[in-house]
């Protein structure tokens, strides 16, 4: 199997690379990269790539694909079909699932149920903690021999400050990133929004920012004690990427993400009550969007993740108190991310690098670059197509997302795992 | 001006002439009230239906009065008598509730937007009731009514508000109306019930019930609850008594006429001394009886009246 693109954009981070050249794919790996005409076409398949972006394939490094358990919002096929639409040839998923992935068995089975999907790839994320209670650390040892790459406590953050250093050192026996959701639960307490001027007009109980930044200082210094490899996940303050930056510039190894929402909508999508609108973090004000925007322009942020969280109309179609915290993203990650671009937030090369360059380096996998020898991922971008956002045509079983109906401008056309093509729409 | 809204969820989305036009309805509508024959047939053949998910005598009760001195057919549901507990969602109980084609719903619930929840989603009218901690519109109607009718104004007024304001719709839907109106609110209690950014709603904020009454024209207490000691809001209830506890000592250094409301249920002795509920400056009952005439004039303003 050789497949040939021609004329494209080849954006590649990794190697700095932002040039018209064609690419060769062969036995599942990049097998060339050669000026435009250089390498035969005879016996391939050819996909012109006439004005498209070539970029190594895309990695949404936290997803929720809630299989097993809750096959009801979305399953590992679905979460995947999703992904490829999306331009995504990896997801790391977050182990909230039911049973949590805090075994080997789980993690397997997650990766037998990707494999037999045949789309993207998934790395299966574990538990810090054992059923993540936040008291007994899991087998990372098992965890990662079975195929985990990373761990997490997505959604139910370690209280206990002692059971972090400790993770945090067992973790690095095995070589394991800490993918951190940081908030202090005592301090959100029953909050479902951003404590501001929108949740007081609302009538909403506030979750401040400082239940954020009060873990990221936490998680940060414990970094610094342990020397333990830290992923600060899904930044949504000022005062966050502040602390971030902080670290950085005194030499800890921390790395960071945020999501498309926190840099596109504020506090007052809330109003009305709208639970697409309900996530955790809470969406927070017009200051802390421009602080999220600078993080990325200037490298404070690594990393843009969906946080693509599927609910269905029980959880989402209630009372806003009530409505489960998440909404989805997987299909309209890229589009809002090349908005930055479009509007000169941050250059193309800068998009690539935060979409699949950093994300493939933190979480330790293949991928992340078009260089010869590296697997056949690819995505090939249309950065000025139009498209509305209807959630109706999504692939994801859910639909729980705050952009219905938006106009964006860009997407992924082609999506090639492992030199197969999986998504098409050409 | 006219009132032509298919639902009444909050204060805040309301103009000045729209709230001035309600309580000029109830001032018209009070006289039903003190006749022999507490009746008149303005609504009937109309179906009002209050749902309360949460406990409450008064504002049930006066709106049930309300619409029967109208002579509409009313018909209450109380969470316990109701599917709520078998585990019905607002969603189904509002396509149930549909079906049984009423003109208006009166709804009280623990969760803020619940209102605004069954507005989108119902074809009849809907009037909030108290919604968590957001708004209880009707609440604040009446306050104005009562001290409109005591001052003859609501210009100008120098108001306080002293309590929990943090966990209070009533707090929120009466300084909406006041600073809409042209009334300058102030309000007190411990920092802990404040909630942050109140400033931005063009009140002042001070934590001294002594430095909120000082001039007041109107000095309106808030019920705090008891559970909230046990949340690490405040240390003991003597203590907030001994500070935030309306006494009369308090109203000496008020306006001479200063009236001093409450939208019940009072804690006698802890945020109001009994002297103080039941002396000359108290207009606590013109409250209740005020509550029936604006939500008569509710109903029949959505109901009857000038949209059929």
């Amino acid at each position: 199997m050789s497949l040939l693109i021609t004329r494209g954009l080849v954006v590649d981070p990794a190697r700095n690379l932002e040039q018209e050249l064609d690419l060769l794919l062969e036995n599942g790996k990049i097998a060339a990269l050669e000026p435009s005409g250089a390498i035969p076409r005879k016996g391939r398949r050819v996909v012109k790539a006439d004005g498209l972006v070539v970029a190594p394939g895309l990695i949404d490094m936290h997803v929720h694909l809630r299989e097993p358990g809750e096959e009801y919002k979305e399953t590992i096929e679905t979460g995947a079909r999703a992904a490829v639409r999306g331009g995504f040839t990896g997801v790391a998923c977050m182990p909230n699932t039911r049973p949590v992935n805090d075994s080997s068995s789980v993690t397997r089975f997650i990766l037998d149920q990707a494999k037999e999907a045949g789309l993207a790839r998934v790395y299966p994320v574990a538990a810090i903690s054992v059923g993540s209670h936040g008291e007994n650390l899991s087998e990372y040892g098992d965890l990662k021999a079975a195929g985990a790459v990373a761990l997490s406590d997505d959604g139910r953050p370690v209280m206990n400050p002692l059971l972090m250093r400790r993770a945090l050192e067992y973790a690095k026996t095995f070589d394991l990133p800490l993918l951190l959701h940081c908030e202090d639960l005592n301090l959100r307490a029953d909050g479902v929004m951003h404590e501001g001027r929108v949740s007081l007009e609302l009538g909403l109980k506030g979750i401040p920012a400082a239940a954020e930044e009060v873990m990221v200082f936490r998680d940060l210094e414990l970094a610094r004690l342990t020397r333990g490899r830290v992923h600060i996940m899904h930044v949504s303050t000022r005062g966050s990427v502040a602390l971030i930056r902080r670290a950085k510039a005194q030499g800890l190894k921390v790395t960071a993400e945020t999501a498309p929402h926190y840099f596109t909508l504020t506090e007052e999508a809330v109003r009305g009550y709208n639970t697409n609108a309900k996530v955790n973090p809470p969406l927070r004000t017009a200051a802390d969007l421009v602080a999220i925007k600078e993080g990325l322009r200037d490298g404070t942020l690594d990393a843009i993740a969906s946080d693509h969280a599927p609910h269905g109309p029980l959880e989402k179609d209630v009372e806003f108190s009530e409505a489960a915290f998440g909404l989805i993203g997987l299909e309209t990650s890229l589009g809002l991310n090349l908005k930055l671009v479009h509007e000169g937030v941050i250059s193309l090369m800068q998009a690539v690098a935060l979409l699949s360059t950093h994300p493939a380096r933190i979480l330790g996998v293949p991928g992340g670059t078009l260089a010869v020898g590296a697997p056949a991922d690819v995505t090939l971008i249309d950065l000025n197509r139009e498209w509305t956002v209807d959630v109706n045509t999504f692939a994801s079983k859910s639909r729980n997302c705050p952009f219905d109906g938006w106009t964006l401008k860009g997407r992924a056309v082609m999506t090639i795992v492992g030199g197969k093509i999986v998504s098409s729409e050409q | 001006m006219e009132f032509r809204r298919k639902d009444l969820l909050g204060i805040a989305e309301l103009e000045p002439g729209e709230i001035l036009h309600i309580l000029d309805t109830a001032a018209s509508l009070k006289e039903i009230s003190t006749r022999a024959i507490k009746k008149v047939p303005t609504l009937r053949g109309k179906t009002v239906v209050t749902m309360f998910y949460e406990p409450s005598t008064r504002t049930r009760m006066s709106f049930e009065i309300a619409a029967k001195r109208l002579s509409a057919d009313t018909l209450n549901l109380t969470v316990a008598a109701s599917s709520a507990v078998k585990g019905e969602t607002l969603e189904d109980t509002a396509h149930n509730l549909e079906a049984m084609e009423p003109d208006i719903l009166i709804i009280r619930h623990p969760a803020s937007g619940a209102p605004h929840f069954l507005a989108k989603r119902l074809r009849c009218g809907v009037i909030n009731a108290g919604d968590g901690i957001h708004e209880h519109p009707t609440q604040a109607l009446l306050d104005l009514l009562t001290i409109r009718e005591a001052k003859g104004r609501l210009s100008g007024l120098k108001v306080a508000i002293v309590g929990d304001i943090l966990h209070s719709r009533v707090a929120r839907s009466n300084i909406h109306a006041l600073t809409k109106l042209g009334s300058r609110v102030t309000v007190a209690g411990p920092a802990t019930l404040i909630p942050p950014y109140l400033e931005t709603l063009g009140v002042e904020v001070t934590y001294s019930l002594e430095e909120a009454v000082r001039g007041a024209d109107v000095i309106m207490m808030l019920r705090i609850q008891l559970e909230r000691m046990g949340q690490m809001f405040f240390s003991t209830l003597r203590e907030y008594s001994t500070y935030f506890g309306l006494g009369l000592r308090h109203l000496k250094l008020a306006k001479e006429d200063v009236i001093v409301m409450h939208p019940g249920p009072m804690n006698r002795g802890v945020e109001i001394s009994p002297e103080v509920a039941d002396g000359v400056h108290s207009v606590i009952l013109q409250q209740v009886a005020n509550g029936v005439a604006v939500r008569m004039a509710l109903l029949y303003l959505m109901v009857g009246g000038e949209k059929e």
